[in-house]
């Protein structure tokens, strides 16, 4: 058995050590923030945090998230109470089919959460593994430097 | 049939041998979409007129609009969300005829259960057929509930207005809608005009909505077809041949039957699969069962890579002369170029995905498909059930821009479910499968060739263009894929050109300019070595490609700027105002620019099938010597599509489409050998990130209330492709004519 | 008073010495020309130019990330300190736009700048003193075509005395051995032009060779293996771990297209080197795999444990066997992080990841690049195809690497494990060891 502590709440989980983390969030927890996209690490639609890092659930096996803090889209907030990011996404209407949206979201949080102010060149550089297939990232820019300046003003 | 099969490819021996002739309609007649948009040809006296939209295919009015007893107000629709917008759309429409609050209206998309059927949500048709039923549709309820409201209160219809879900009446009584809807009181049929909202007094079509479906997808509710999970379902994979035209020689299922957790292997002709109780299970399972599979590939499956533009234009064609205007005319200066534009993919961001259920003899499939009617036609052919007995419900996917492998997802999870009833069965598609199995643009080439007068007037003009068909969609079993692989297969039907003015391989091959003298001819390739079908745009994609790189190339020849020429061969008042109004906001300086070294700009213009959209692009980029890189700074574009429902979701799908087709032109061919898909994930078929993005990218819209609407979601294709040509010639002075123009490409005809 | 006189004596003859050794370290100025028109090159010296350039991958370390091509700001870290590149565009006033042929020569051939000042031999001009005369002008024809940039060098940060560029002269006075490349006899003139190029531009000996503790290349051990920026430039000679030999078409295949089935892809600095030579002539290319596979004679053993090796990957391992329940965290790690790609049994999962019982990262004595593989994963520069691995130093600890680094050094490479692996893992993450 592996104890998986998502999103503040401790689940134990009698799926195989290897299995990776993405099939635990969204078969047995019924999360829905973090996408199948690849498998391969290649394109972030799986992207979750894990003690703060951004990181891709479908290559890592939860034997290796023991005791470790693992927030998905869902712990971030929801509709009645957006984090700033989702509140900026909501707000830029950054979203296409919105499938990368989620991985989006998780993988500028890791940056974010560290430097609340991170300019757009920085931003840019931190989104280059997540892709966006329908040709949204002016939008999911906006959206972070949105997400960034609130932050950046939550944090003083 | 015996022979192997190629992974769908419809070679020239089976199409004889089906016998029969090949049913190929085109337009008998050639003119009707050159010149100034024409009205389709008058119905004959004896039928009745037509109904608007797709109201003709379901003439009654509670197909469109129901409303129950508390008032609430549901549109069904027969198109699909495709992260597109058009739920959204689709409310904002009813919700303005229907006066009620956006926010109250409920939405129930393509369903065959459910809905009327409109075919497939394809060809940026939705709001052309959708949008305008709904519309009428909801004016026509609306006056219906007045007229009802009348009777109640005794007060001639003259005195009500609808407001807020209800009539009142201007002595301050109403009646809410709930009241007044009692037994069929709907179920009328459509009339053929209806008294729609004056466009000045829209409220809701033409204004800022926030879609409905943006605030679960950021809060990680359910919203796609991946995240529907039904009681005691379990989960299938597929194991596809290793290549092209290979079978399935013996495996052996013990080792894999055994593993716990799997619940069935599956095994027929060619067909290979397993059902187990976990994903993760399943898709061990299905790795250690393509282990345990051995396959007889055909060597040389494929044709070579280094030659395909020239092996597809030796292979038989139909040719099609769509366009003959004049006559062969010579001029001062004859310029020619011919173009290239390899197989390139949908690669949807997730992979295709469903969820099928076979239950007491009916067969129900939640799928992401363009169209669920006739995806049902085929599965019930598939699995020789009654299609009565099949229920196709459309769940959003990920965006699929055209026909990519939803279907055959759709046919996987229905084959498997009826392997296994009684639990609903999950097909994910695996990414490598996705790219190597989803039907691709086909690989095309174009050739032009046009003189010009001393005044710089184009005084003939003639375009070939060499394609497959743009369309295998489903409708029959053979064009799904599991069923090609059956012991007992299907055998994909012989595919037909879409004709003018839709068009498929030749979609916008007649030029929208003014030309006295031009033939274009659509030569038409049934035989497809590597599978293809519709992706975004169609042949709009290259054929706006090649026609606005050529008329750049002859802008140069003339000595004329690029945008003074074109405007120089059109007179349609909209493309004008298009074209001035892009370059206007992008501050094209006409007549030169100095530029500092490497920068470049780049034009182009394109009415979707010439009678969708306006779109009109300018691009700034700039190109590295050293290297052959190409930087995208700024790109401005002007759309006109008629009547703006939502202008965001426009603006929206314009930028999305924009940088697609940057994608597109820039990078993407799909890669292959003498045997197989070699682009099997995004390391071999990169596309564009974030470090690619421009630096800024606006998009303005010429709202036209009032006007019809026009589809909008394919138009930036095609310009963004030529705009970018066009600037990569002006940065680096050499003319790119091969997509992609990739960064090798540039830097040796830069070098030579 | 005998003392006295043998200490002056000693004195005397030390600042003769250290008189005579200044002397020599000092080079005159040579005179700054007007810049050349670019009109004024041969356009064919300029387009051999290029592809020499593009052989000396000198635009890598003469480019910032975020800057314009050759107009220098890269810092190179080296042992001592950072070092910065400097703009070889031809501008006038920050670049090389004034500089001669002879002066770049000069430069090229012994390392000493337009003014006579000593340039650290993180510039490779030990290798570059082998370029023929007719090289030196196709080379100086191409930079001095290019576009200038202004541009200016940030200080380099070297600890005194080092900072004091006469320091390079003794360094030089033991270390350089001047002169252009002799061809050998014994060789025909593809192996010979192989060698040339990759002692002269390439300068593979530079990060392929190892260094005594003054910088220098050891001569005696030449591609016994060596470092470059914190990766580990594995050697070339009769060391190479690369368990399946290096033959001259399969280093051919790697150096032009960035990946080898039986080698899998470069990481770390040599990416870069091979995106260059993607662009050079076959004929160069193949010239330089044909010398550096010379350099690993024909070893029968090695061959016979090559050939056992890829007999035993070519088999599907049984079903059942492909499914063991993973035994350890390492194994499990391995399992659901890895396999899909390096899985030793593959159906699926992404074209490049090799059987990593081939990977001379794995195979090979120092476990560097595996850990900064893992951690960084492996980026596509230009959106082309090309190897994409994942970064992992996100999801695992540093002990999880270590775990996952024992599992695969036992299972793949068959050998014992790399010894202090948690702490290269822990200086990595910290940054250190970057030189």
């Amino acid at each position: 058995m592996v104890t998986l502590t998502v999103n503040g709440r401790q689940h134990q989980t009698d799926a195989e050590t290897d299995t990776p983390l993405l099939y635990v969030l969204r078969d047995e927890l019924g999360l829905n923030g973090a996408k199948f996209g690849c498998g391969l690490g290649q394109c972030g639609a799986c992207t979750v945090n894990v003690d703060g890092r951004a990181i891709y659930s479908c290559l890592t096996p939860i034997v290796a998230l023991e005791g470790k803090e693992i927030t998905t889209l869902e712990g971030l907030g929801t509709v009645d109470k957006p984090h700033p990011l989702q509140r900026a996404f909501m707000d830029e209407q950054a979203a296409q089919c919105g499938y990368c949206i989620a991985g989006m979201i998780m993988r500028a949080n890791a940056l974010l959460q560290n430097q609340p102010g991170a300019s757009e060149a920085v931003i840019r550089a931190h989104m280059q593994p997540n892709l966006c297939r329908c040709g949204t990232h002016m939008r999911i820019l906006r959206a972070v430097r949105r997400a960034a300046l609130a932050m950046k003003e939550a944090a003083r | 049939m015996n022979a192997p099969h190629r992974l769908h490819a419809f070679s020239r021996r089976e199409l004889l041998a089906s016998g029969g002739a090949l049913i190929v309609s085109f337009s008998l007649t050639p003119a009707l979409a050159q010149d100034a948009p024409s009205p389709p040809p008058a119905p004959a006296e004896a039928k009745p007129p037509q109904l608007p939209g797709s109201l003709s295919k379901a003439p009654f009015l509670d197909s469109w609009i129901k409303i129950d007893a508390d008032g609430g107000v549901t549109v069904v629709t027969g198109k699909a969300e495709l992260g597109q917008g058009i739920k959204t759309a689709l409310i904002q429409v009813a919700a303005e005829e229907l006066d009620v609050d956006v926010r109250s209206v409920k939405i129930i998309t393509a369903d065959t259960a459910k809905t009327p059927n409109e075919m497939y949500t394809a060809g940026s048709h939705s709001m052309q057929d959708s949008g305008v039923a709904i519309r009428h549709a909801s004016a026509q309820v609306r006056e219906i509930l007045i007229g009802l409201a009348a009777q109640r209160l005794s007060l001639p219809a003259e005195r009500l207005t609808a407001s807020q879900g209800a009539v009142i009446a201007d002595d301050g009584r109403s009646v809410a809608f709930g009241q007044l809807v009692t037994g069929d009181v709907l179920h009328v049929q459509a009339q053929p005009t209806s008294k729609l909202k004056d466009p000045a007094k829209h409220a809701i079509v033409g204004k800022p909505v926030a879609r409905i479906d943006i605030p679960a997808k950021v809060t990680g509710g359910a919203a796609y077809v991946q995240d529907l999970r039904l009681p005691n379902m379990v989960h299938g994979r597929m194991v596809r041949p290793p290549s092209y035209g290979a079978r399935l020689r013996s495996v052996d299922t013990a080792g894999v039957e055994h593993m716990p957790g799997v619940l069935k292997v599956v095994r027929d002709g060619n067909v290979l699969a397993v059902i187990a109780e976990r994903e993760y299970t399943a898709i061990k399972a299905m790795r250690a069962l393509a282990e345990a599979a051995a396959w007889d590939e055909t060597p040389n499956a494929l044709p070579d890579p280094a030659s395909i533009y020239s092996y597809l234009q030796k292979l038989p064609a139909q040719d099609y002369v769509i366009l003959n205007r004049g006559s062969a005319s010579a001029g001062a200066k004859t310029l020619q170029a011919t173009y290239h534009r390899p197989y390139q993919m949908h690669a949807s961001i997730g992979p295709s995905c469903a969820v099928a259920l076979f239950e007491a003899n009916a067969l129900t499939v939640w799928t992401h498909s363009q169209g669920v009617f006739p995806l049902r036609k085929a599965l019930a052919e598939m699995l020789r059930m009654p299609p009565e007995q099949v229920r196709c419900v459309q769940v959003e996917g990920s965006g699929c821009y055209g026909h990519n492998a939803a279907d055959d997802a759709g046919a996987d999870a229905a084959y498997l479910a009826h392997a296994f009833p009684g639990r609903p069965v999950r097909v994910q598609w695996m990414r490598e499968d996705e790219h190597s199995f989803e039907p691709y643009g086909p690989a095309m080439s174009t050739s032009a060739k046009a003189s010009l007068d001393n005044s710089g007037s184009i005084v003939d003009w003639e375009f070939h263009v060499w394609s497959n068909t743009h369309s295998t969609r489903p409708g029959a079993a053979g064009d799904l894929l599991v069923a090609n692989y059956l012991g007992s297969p299907f055998t994909p039907p012989p595919p037909k050109p879409i004709p003018q003015p839709e068009g498929g391989g030749d979609r916008n091959a007649i030029p929208i300019y003014k030309l006295p003298n031009a033939r274009v001819v659509h030569h038409f390739i049934p035989e497809m070595p590597i599978r293809v079908s519709a992706l975004r745009g169609l042949g709009a994609y290259m054929n706006i490609f090649s026609l606005e790189s050529f008329m750049d190339e002859l802008a140069a020849v003339s000595g004329i700027d690029p945008v003074e020429f074109r405007l120089k061969h059109i007179e349609d008042s909209r493309a004008r105002e298009v074209i001035a109004l892009a370059s206007e906001r992008f501050g094209w300086l006409r007549g030169g620019r100095k530029h500092p070294p490497g920068r470049g700009q780049g034009f182009a213009f394109a009415r979707y099938k010439n009678l969708a959209a306006y779109a009109a692009l300018a691009v700034e980029v700039d190109v590295e010597r050293e290297t052959g890189r190409i930087e995208l700074r700024r790109i401005v574009a002007a759309v006109d599509s008629g009547e703006a429902v939502s202008p965001d979701g426009i603006r929206n799908q314009i930028e999305g489409g924009i940088l697609q087709s940057a994608s597109w032109t820039l990078y993407e061919q799909v890669g292959f050998d003498r045997s197989r898909i070699t682009a099997r994930d995004w390391s071999r078929y990169p596309i564009l990130r974030f470090a690619a993005v421009p630096q800024s990218l606006e998009v303005f819209i010429i709202d036209r209330p009032g006007q019809p609407f026009l589809g909008t979601g394919e138009a930036s294709q095609g310009p963004t492709s030529a705009a970018l040509a066009n600037a990569v010639a002006d940065a680096a002075g050499v003319r790119l004519r091969d997509l992609p123009l990739t960064r090798e490409r540039l830097k040796a005809a830069m070098a030579s | 008073m005998r003392a006295g006189r043998i200490v002056l004596g000693l004195l005397v003859i030390l600042i003769l010495c250290g008189g005579a050794f200044f002397f020599w370290a000092s080079w005159p100025e040579i005179a700054a020309i007007q810049p050349p028109a670019k009109t004024s090159f041969d356009p064919a010296a300029v387009k051999r130019g290029g592809e020499l350039v593009a052989i000396g991958n000198c635009i890598t370390c003469h480019t910032r990330s975020d800057g314009k091509p050759l107009a220098g700001g890269r810092a190179l870290t080296t042992p001592f300190g950072r070092i910065y590149a400097t703009n070889i565009t031809p501008d006038p006033d920050t670049g090389i736009g004034r500089w001669s042929q002879e002066a770049f020569d000069r430069a090229m051939r012994r390392g000493v700048d337009r003014r006579g000042e000593h340039l650290y031999p993180a510039f490779p001009y030990d290798h570059f003193t082998q370029l023929s005369e007719n090289d030196l002008k196709a080379i100086y024809a191409y930079l001095m075509t290019r576009e200038p940039v202004q541009a200016l060098m940030p200080a380099n940060e070297l600890p005194f005395p080092l900072n004091l560029r006469v320091t390079v002269a003794a360094w030089k006075l033991l270390f350089l051995r001047t002169g252009t490349y002799r061809s050998d006899p014994v060789h025909d003139v593809e192996w010979n032009h192989g060698a040339y190029l990759a002692n002269s531009l390439a300068h593979c000996g530079a990060c392929h060779t190892p260094r005594n503790f003054l910088a220098a290349e050891e001569r005696g051990d030449a591609f016994g293996g060596g470092s470059a920026e914190g990766w580990y430039a594995p050697a070339l000679n009769a060391a190479s771990p690369a368990p399946v030999p290096w033959t001259k078409d399969s280093l051919y295949t790697y150096l032009r297209h960035g990946f080898e089935a039986q080698h899998g892809s470069p990481t770390g600095p040599m990416r870069e080197v091979v995106a260059s030579l993607a662009q050079v002539p076959e004929s160069d290319v193949r010239a330089i795999a044909t010398y550096v596979a010379s350099l690993a004679p024909p070893n029968p053993d090695r061959q016979r444990r090559a050939e056992a090796l890829l007999r035993k990957l070519g088999q599907p391992e049984t079903v059942g066997a492909a499914l063991p329940a993973p035994p350890n965290a390492g194994a499990a790690i391995f399992a659901g992080a890895c396999a899909v790609c390096h899985s030793p049994t593959r159906s699926s999962g992404s074209a490049e990841g090799i059987n990593l019982a081939l990977s001379s990262a794995v195979n090979g004595p120092d476990p560097r690049n595996a850990i900064r593989v893992i951690i960084g994963g492996i980026h596509q520069a230009d959106t082309e195809p090309g190897p994409l691995m994942p970064d992992f130093g996100g999801a695992f600890t540093d002990a999880q690497i270590a775990d996952l680094l024992n599992y695969v050094r036992t299972r793949f490479a068959g050998q014992p494990t790399w010894p202090d692996l948690l702490d290269h893992i822990r200086r990595i993450r910290q940054g250190q060891d970057n030189s």
